[in-house]
């Protein structure tokens, strides 16, 4: 279900001065960059630094006030997003498979029927996250670590060519967290062009082989290991303090990691 | 045996109005059901109860201009119905109010006008009337009326359901996907008022809210998808405006406030016995299954 992606040269997200704010408070501030076509990169920040705010203007969530996100050779079809877990109502009565299966809507429609090999695909998915023992139970039986399973499994059944993922290991298990780190790199191996908001530093090393670096604007962007300097990671903390005043909504654990 | 039938047969079929009242709460069953399971999930049960207030201007205007006739009647209180959906949401959209709050204040401005207006223009029955609705004076046109909605709403939902029920699970993906959101929004607040409408003219306005809420909270604790709970709120539904016409026959008690009755009794029922999440399985809960193998 998951075929090799083709190789196209030019088929990237170009950010062309993306400002996006809420209240006229400004959460991202004037981006600029590519996310080129089969490149793994993270985005990092201390919180508030408007992350997860860029990804939903990539995907078209939210609207920029300023500047243009150019999806390149690319159609909002072959964008896959992945929520924050906080933003899915995780107590809707909807089995597990209907969920996966929302994956197929560019296939399938608003209106349009499933065929049987429909099924089969939302089958494999579930067999590849794990879940293939809880495809008739309902969402809410699931625990944290499967939800994000079964998202992950809804983005295979919808099989982008570019995944933009919200804190995809956040609060989760080693063992979950574990095997789908596996399955974002598999879908890097196969060409496909991965963008994540993260958190842990040491996995952004270990995995990520670009990083942006941003606090509302980007600090650096490039490989990983140029990007995640003492010298950055301190102004980013600084650049948290310029607009704050303090740094407002940063977790201790985040504080520390950017000092 | 006899006597059960008299209690619980006879009056359907001795009584044309019985039968008649009978016939109309199976339509509206049919429709706020499901209706009112779709507002539980998405977080609007106080909104259906705003909207229905919402509609008494309307209604009364029809009032005014056409006296207790069904059609003016029913179409006024959908296009003011409409109109505070629609302005509720815009001032949402357009100030700091939250959607919630801004209908709130819009809606209890249109239950004043409608009040003051049958006040001043009607007597104090017509106004019971508005208020209380008038099951039992049901007739052939407002059968008509009811069932028409019914079958516009059972079949619009089975249009929309899979983009209605995405954007209550996961609204963000909805978006992703192309949107259509805030059009299913739309269409979806139009059926509410839509039925309100046809409530309206059996159990008023204050009550025509409470065959779609109450059905549909009792339903969500016994059920857990979304086909499930609406065949269970619909039964519900009917099933307590079945009891509520007769305990209303037999006892000689207004039908309206009997069947929301009814159904409360059903509600407070499924909170004590609900299987999904009721009190006797928080208290007394089953033993787990164990492992045959070990």
């Amino acid at each position: 279900m998951i075929s090799p992606a083709p190789q196209a040269s030019e088929r990237g997200i170009r950010l062309d001065d993306v400002t996006v704010s809420f209240d006229r408070e400004p959460a991202v501030h004037h981006v600029n960059g590519t996310f080129s076509s089969g490149s793994m990169t993270a985005i990092v920040g201390p919180n508030g630094a408007g992350k997860s705010t860029l990804l939903k203007a990539m995907v078209g969530i939210v609207q920029p006030d300023q500047g243009h996100v150019v999806l390149e050779g690319l159609s909002r079809a072959e964008l896959g997003y992945l929520p924050q877990l906080a933003e899915v109502d995780r107590t809707f009565p909807i089995t597990v498979s209907d969920a996966v299966g929302l994956g197929l809507w560019h296939r399938v429609g608003p209106f349009g029927a499933m065929t049987g090999s429909d099924g089969e695909i939302v089958k494999a998915a579930l067999r590849t996250v794990g879940l293939e023992a809880m495809e008739r139970r309902s969402i809410g039986a699931l625990s944290v670590g499967q939800f994000q399973r079964l998202l992950f499994a809804r983005l295979i059944v919808q099989d982008p060519q570019v995944l933009l993922l919200d804190e995809p290991f956040a609060a989760l298990d080693e063992l979950t967290t574990h095997d789908l780190l596996g399955l974002v790199l598999d879908w890097h191996r196969q060409g496909r062009t991965v963008i994540a908001v993260l958190h842990e530093l040491d996995q952004v090393e270990a995995h990520f082989p670009s990083c942006l670096l941003m606090a509302r604007e980007p600090i650096a962007w490039g490989p990983t290991a140029a990007v995640l300097t003492p010298a950055n990671l301190r102004k980013a903390r600084g650049l948290a303090h310029d607009w704050h005043g303090e740094v407002k909504a940063a977790r201790p654990a985040m504080a520390t990691e950017l000092s | 045996m006899s006597d059960i039938h008299a209690l619980l047969i006879d009056p359907w079929i001795a009584y044309g109005f019985m039968g008649r009242a009978l016939v109309a709460c199976f339509a509206l069953s049919l429709g706020c059901g499901s209706i009112g399971i779709l507002l539980v999930l998405r977080r609007m049960s106080l909104m259906g109860d705003a909207m229905s207030h919402a509609i008494l201007p309307g209604a009364a205007l029809g009032f005014l201009a056409a006296g207790f006739s069904l059609w003016s009647m029913s179409l006024g209180g959908l296009l003011v119905g409409l109109m505070v959906a629609i302005l509720a949401g815009v001032v949402s959209r357009v100030t700091t109010l939250r959607e919630d709050a801004s209908l709130a204040g819009f809606y209890l401005m249109s239950l004043a006008v409608g009040v003051l207006i049958i006040s001043k223009y009607g007597s104090n029955i017509d106004l019971l009337h508005v208020l209380f609705g008038t099951i039992l004076a049901v007739d052939t046109p407002s059968l008509l009326l009811v069932s028409t909605i019914a079958s516009v709403t059972l079949l619009t939902l089975a249009v929309i359901y899979r983009p209605l029920i995405c954007e209550c699970f996961d609204p963000g993906f909805l978006r992703t996907m192309g949107g259509g959101g805030s059009l299913v929004h739309i269409i979806f607040l139009v059926l509410v008022v839509l039925n309100l409408v046809a409530g309206f003219q059996a159990l008023g306005t204050l009550m025509a809210v409470g065959l779609m809420m109450l059905p549909a909270a009792a339903a969500r604790l016994w059920a857990s998808d979304v086909w499930s709970l609406c065949i269970i709120a619909t039964a519900i539904a009917f099933l307590s405006s079945m009891a509520g016409l007769l305990i209303s026959f037999h006892v000689n008690l207004p039908s309206g406030p009997s069947i929301i009755l009814v159904a409360g009794l059903a509600y407070l029922g499924s909170i004590v016995f609900g299987r999904n999440g009721g009190l006797m399985k928080r208290y007394f809960p089953q033993p787990h299954y164990h492992h045959q193998s070990s």
